[in-house]
């Protein structure tokens, strides 16, 4: 796939005015991922009501792919449940890696606009990078990173329990 | 011409004949996604022209065997055209003898030997080493490992907002416990050329030895090592239109001498039993191990290429790039410029409004240009500008005025995109 066609107008839009970007008063879960390679940061805040995601906001510094992901990830998983959310994250992590056709079964819906992602290896950890984040914040882990032990390319997703 | 705006404008005239040049390097032909190929990364890698390919090729086909080693044909073949690479070199930098030249798998090695050769024997607790903000990670990561393992002090020069070191500061950082002074001679992320001869006169003038990282400065102008005195100069062969993994630490023969070894192996020693080992001389004492003899090789032919063109025609056109350029990124509204020292050379790195470098590397990379986006491994350069990162083109002397245009061009284009 062309580069050209990752930057397509809903990921423009959705870096432009990002949905859910700031802080959330009272938030139940929060991460920070970092990609060390780009100097990208973000935020993730969750106010989980039992199971359910009540509340999800981002801020922090990054390029447009991963800001339009962080964007369109928040929307989507608002009001899913925890387990939903897993789901999306497994799934969207397999189709940026290449190993989910966006033509085959899956839950992601218009998220599929990143597919072009697969093609662009020094991309891909842009637009995992919210995914990751938003794992890890489930899951109570503060801080993550796209590197070493905490690489998503390679370190196994644990469900979450 | 007399309006700046027709000089702005004009491309100005080359000192060689450009076309001749780029067809010495086959790569430059390629396609990428339709578009010819604009190379403008070559501060992290620069290409091979057919003649240092040619002769691997040559080398592999007819010339290869072990060096140092044997007696029969091919031995005495290979260790005589290993040890012209080295007197090439030699030359190269006009060093004294080609004893001083030790053969490295690059700049980062040639740092490391120094720290464990020279640095590990001669600095203790309470001394103090001079490096300066513009540094590469390679010239931080393993004076900071010094430092924890012997209890010594990093001092850092600082810089002003153009990218220029400091000099006032770097002499007042002088005090009985400075030991060692390791300095970029052309910085990698901004392009600011160093005052490094002022720099070392003045750290002798203290009785500070001064190593000169000249990873991005051999390939653009003419080195001489004696006339900058430096005790120490280190370089990379892939930078240079040679192969990876092999590179240069030039080292004053007496310093050299008085160095500990820094791998232990082969060809380093002269006797070994299990009680005591005799090293060998310099600059086999620090040569363990079969080295890369055909990049070795290549790299002479390299800078034989280099020398036949003139790094005074070479700096002269990659002057002539890098100033059309900086005029023409300066006509882009929202565009800056990062580093913007009076003496620049071949690099240009540069921050688009409201657009991350990591798409704008993207973006360029459709249009078949190639540039480099990050913190180009000199994270404390970014943290003086407080910016995460940048994109850097760099210029080389097979770039032509027409791929600036391009450049420019792209650059637009991106910002239409995040419009």
């Amino acid at each position: 796939m062309h580069s050209k066609s990752l930057y397509q107008e809903v990921i423009l839009d959705h870096n432009r005015k990002p949905r859910n970007y700031g802080t959330l008063e009272h938030s139940t879960h929060h991460a920070v991922g970092h990609n060390p390679l780009c100097g990208d940061r973000l935020v993730i805040a969750l106010n989980l009501d039992g199971q359910n995601i009540e509340g999800i906001a981002f801020h922090g510094e990054s390029c447009a792919i991963c800001k339009a992901s962080a964007s369109m990830m928040t929307s989507v998983v608002k009001g899913k449940t925890r387990s939903d959310a897993e789901i999306l994250i497994q799934e969207f992590r397999d189709m940026a890696l290449g190993k989910l056709d966006p033509s085959d079964e899956n839950h992601l819906g218009r998220l599929t606009v990143f597919a072009g992602v697969r093609n662009l290896p020094t991309r891909v950890k842009c637009a995992i990078l919210p995914w990751h984040t938003l794992h890890a914040a489930l899951n109570s882990i503060n801080s993550t990173s796209t590197e070493a032990a905490d690489d998503p390319m390679h370190a196994p997703v644990d469900r979450a329990s | 011409m007399t309006s700046l705006d027709s000089i702005v404008a004009s491309q100005p005239i080359l000192p060689f004949d450009i076309e001749s040049i780029r067809a010495d390097f086959p790569i430059l032909k390629l396609k990428v996604d339709g578009h010819p190929l604009v190379f403008l990364d070559s501060a992290a890698s620069s290409q091979m022209p057919q003649q240092v390919i040619d002769r691997l090729v040559r080398y592999q086909t007819t010339q290869h065997a072990n060096i140092h080693r044997a007696v029969h044909y091919l031995s005495e073949l290979a260790t005589a055209e290993f040890e012209q690479a080295r007197h090439k070199l030699q030359h190269f930098i006009n060093a004294r003898e080609d004893r001083e030249v030790i053969f490295t798998s690059g700049t980062t090695e040639s740092i490391n030997l120094v720290m464990h050769g020279y640095g590990r024997k001669f600095i203790g607790p309470g001394d103090e080493i001079i490096l300066t903000v513009l540094e590469h990670h390679s010239n931080i990561v393993p004076w900071q490992m010094l430092a924890e393992e012997r209890g010594a002090r990093i001092r850092v020069v600082p810089i002003n907002d153009a990218g220029e070191l400091l000099i006032d500061e770097y002499e007042n950082l002088f005090n009985e416990h400075t030991k060692f002074v390791s300095v970029i001679h052309v910085s990698n992320a901004l392009g600011s050329i160093n005052p490094v001869k002022q720099m070392i006169e003045f750290a002798h003038a203290h009785g500070v030895p001064v190593l000169i990282d000249g990873a991005q400065a051999a390939p653009h102008m003419k080195i001489d090592v004696q006339d900058l005195g430096c005790d120490f100069y280190v370089f990379s062969g892939h930078k240079m239109c040679g192969p990876t993994g092999i590179g240069v630490l030039y080292g004053k023969a007496d310093i050299l001498e008085r160095m500990q070894p820094f791998k232990g192996g082969g060809d380093m020693i002269l006797s070994v039993t299990f009680e005591k080992t005799i090293y060998n001389i310099i600059p086999q004492k620090f040569e363990a191990g079969t080295p890369p003899i055909a990049a070795a090789i290549g790299f002479g032919a390299a800078v034989d290429y280099l020398s036949a063109i003139s790094l005074e025609a070479i700096a002269a056109h990659e002057h002539a790039l890098l100033n059309y350029a900086t005029e023409q990124i300066r006509l882009l509204p929202g565009v800056h410029i990062v580093g913007n020292a009076a003496l620049k050379a071949a690099v240009l790195s540069f921050v688009v409004e409201g657009v991350h470098p990591h798409d704008i590397g993207t973006l360029l990379n459709q249009q078949g240009v190639a540039v480099r986006t990050g913190h180009h491994c000199a994270q404390p350069v970014m943290q003086r500008f407080r910016i995460p990162a940048t994109s850097r083109a760099s210029f080389a002397f097979y770039n032509t005025m027409d791929e600036v245009d391009t450049l420019v061009e792209a650059i637009s284009s991106a910002q239409k995109v995040f419009a």
